[in-house]
């Protein structure tokens, strides 16, 4: 097996192994603690090795099976792909090491350590996966082990976020199956690429339609775009939050990946002028109705929830403009979002920690007690927001110019009015959370940061070290730009693709 | 028979989704069942049914004449029917816990999650 096949199906084996392993060290939490360690560090070290061959040969396939390609299981790897599988292989470690301090029970510990590896198995395999059967086989392996991670522990809000999120994730499968079916009837072929060829020699076909209308409520469901979205506030912020940060940040974010490559290689939205308005009014709703969700909530994690809605909005208007540079625009966007929001979920998590409680009224005055943690959650929220020079406004920035220079100026004024509502609502958290005194019959189980430091040292490294990484990618852009710029033409112009998956 | 089956996927689909907006528990279950077999047969019938004539090369032959029971959708949903299966174990074992920890069947109690804390 050549190096690039053997780089690629080890990033896909680990997790599994590592799952496997930890299966069979059931009851011994220290163990299993050393092998998920030793992992996830595989892992990110295997999607950097990926991330770096890709940008050599920029494409990575794996025929498993060795079948006619097209026709057998496929594994692709472009830029795009392994941008988000070095995502999130990164994200996997922060929370891998941020959940250490979070659970008591042995048990509950136990499948955990089993259950995330499987997580990430899910999420590796349905940013590679080249057919619309693979991803969905590799979809319900993520939902699978969510459903899971997000009922450990039983608390009653637990198991009823659970309820709603499983009926509405095995209703969008549904609708998924339904359109892979439309698709293998029109085309024979369940490739992403060879049926994005043949729906082009059809023409214009109603049929056509009707699969791609599958394919948008069934991920619209999944990426929480208006109006499928009211299940992510009801279930999100009861999830453990080692567990919401991650599934939170990258579950919507597979949805909006899958939206991204059937709208570009299967079914090319750039050339339908339809499609192009449905998709920037959804941008638009998701944005506006986001944001005034967040600003309604009164709970830390309910606001942060909202307001991954409203974000998923400036990922779908990329998409809706469609050139090279708006697609970019929505990857960085991508990058930025899934840190920033880790990292304010991961601080929600910390001040959970200390003073007991999510509910701001119930907080306060931890400007006072810990100015560090608030230097952080400032630097996050501001990111956020999109203040220069940090990531969202570079993201903000690269769509707005592309909106601007394809002429939807409409959906660049939305996104911009809908950054001064985010800032309205991140400074209702750093009013009541941080600014606030502290009110009465509240009070913080220690006392200095370097106390906190002590008692959760593992989660208080994550966040300085995510903020660390934030500030990385707000000072040196660049690569980051670039690399976005190759993987949205790579997408767009999607002979490339085609042609490398069926080697022609 | 495609005439039959087309009627059966359709009164399935109606059926799951009533079901599912049921504010019974247990008829959601059954409902999302429903519709998971309603995606199943839908994708076997807008694949083309053909009866009679499994995928089998004659030994005379070189290739096979169509038309001929193709395979791929087959093999799809037997998959798609084993996971579905999972999911609904876990889903009814899922409803259970919320059944001994909310003492309710009934869905419309279940929205502690979305009000507003104040």
């Amino acid at each position: 097996m050549e190096y690039n096949q053997l780089i690629l199906s080890s990033v896909l084996l680990l997790p599994l192994i590592a799952a496997i392993l930890n299966l069979f060290l059931w009851g011994n939490s220290r163990a299993q603690r050393w092998v998920g360690n030793l992992f996830v560090v595989l892992h990110l070290v295997v999607s950097a090795l990926v991330l770096k061959q890709t940008v050599a040969h920029s494409m990575i396939v794996l025929n498993v099976g060795d079948w006619l390609h097209g026709y057998g299981i496929m594994l692709a790897v472009d830029a795009l792909s392994a941008g988000m599988i070095a995502m999130a292989s990164l994200l996997a470690l922060l929370a891998w090491f941020y959940s250490y301090e979070w659970f008591t029970s042995e048990s509950v510990k136990a499948l955990f350590n089993v259950v995330y590896f499987f997580l990430l198995m899910g999420l590796t395999g349905a940013f590679m996966a080249a057919d619309l059967f693979n991803l969905y086989v590799w979809f319900e392996v993520l939902l699978v082990s969510s459903f899971v991670l997000f009922t450990l522990g039983g608390k009653k809000a637990q198991l009823e976020g659970t309820l709603k999120y499983v009926a509405i994730n095995v209703f969008s499968s549904t609708i998924f199956l339904a359109g892979i079916g439309v698709i293998y009837g029109l085309t024979g072929t369940v490739n992403m690429a060879a049926a994005g060829i043949a729906l082009d020699s059809l023409g214009q076909s109603s049929l056509a339609n009707v699969a791609a209308v599958f394919f948008l409520v069934s991920f619209g469901i999944k990426a929480a775009v208006f109006p499928l979205f009211f299940w992510l506030p009801a279930t999100y912020h009861t999830a453990p939050i080692g567990i919401s940060s991650l599934v939170v940040a990258l579950m919507t974010k597979v949805g909006v990946y899958v939206l991204i490559r059937f709208f570009t290689i299967v079914f090319p939205i750039s050339e339908n002028e339809v499609f192009r308005v449905v998709f920037m009014l959804i941008a638009a709703f998701t944005m506006v109705v986001g944001v005034f969700g967040a600003a309604a909530q009164s709970d830390f994690r309910k606001i942060l929830s909202f307001h991954i809605v409203s974000q998923i909005g400036y990922m779908i208007m990329g998409l809706a403009i469609g050139t090279p540079l708006a697609i970019a625009g929505a990857l960085f966007f991508l990058l930025h979002n899934v840190l920033v929001k880790t990292n304010l979920f991961f601080i929600s998590g910390l001040v959970n920690r200390v003073a007991g409680s999510y509910s701001l009224k119930q907080l306060g005055g931890v400007l006072t007690q810990f100015p560090l943690l608030a230097l952080v959650f400032a630097i996050s929220a501001f990111a956020l927001t999109g203040v220069p020079p940090l990531t969202g406004f570079w993201g903000k920035f690269i769509l707005a110019k592309a909106g601007f220079m394809a002429g939807d100026w409409e959906i660049v004024t939305v996104s911009l009015a809908v950054s001064l509502i985010t800032l309205f609502s991140m400074t209702k958290i750093w009013n009541q959370v941080f600014w606030k005194p502290l009110p009465q019959g509240s009070s913080f189980s220690v006392s200095t940061f370097s106390q906190m430091a002590k008692s959760y040292p593992s989660m208080v490294l994550v966040v300085l070290c995510l903020t660390v990484i934030i500030l990385g990618v707000s000072f040196f852009p660049n690569q980051f730009i670039e690399y976005a710029e190759r993987a949205a033409q790579y997408v767009v112009n999607r002979t490339d693709y085609i042609n490398a998956v069926l080697n022609r | 028979m495609d005439v039959l089956l087309s009627i059966l996927t359709g009164l399935l689909y109606a059926a799951g989704l009533y079901l599912l907006l049921h504010k019974g528990m247990m008829k959601m279950i059954i409902g999302i069942m429903m519709l998971g077999y309603a995606s199943n047969l839908f994708l076997f019938l807008v694949a083309k049914l053909t009866r009679g004539v499994p995928a089998l090369i004659p030994s005379a032959a070189d290739t096979i004449e169509v038309p001929f029971a193709d395979p791929v959708p087959q093999a799809l949903i037997l998959t798609a029917i084993v996971i579905g299966f999972g999911i609904q174990a876990f889903a009814i074992v899922l409803l259970k816990r919320v059944y001994l920890s909310t003492r309710t069947a009934n869905m419309d109690d279940l929205n502690t999650t979305d009000k507003l804390d104040d």
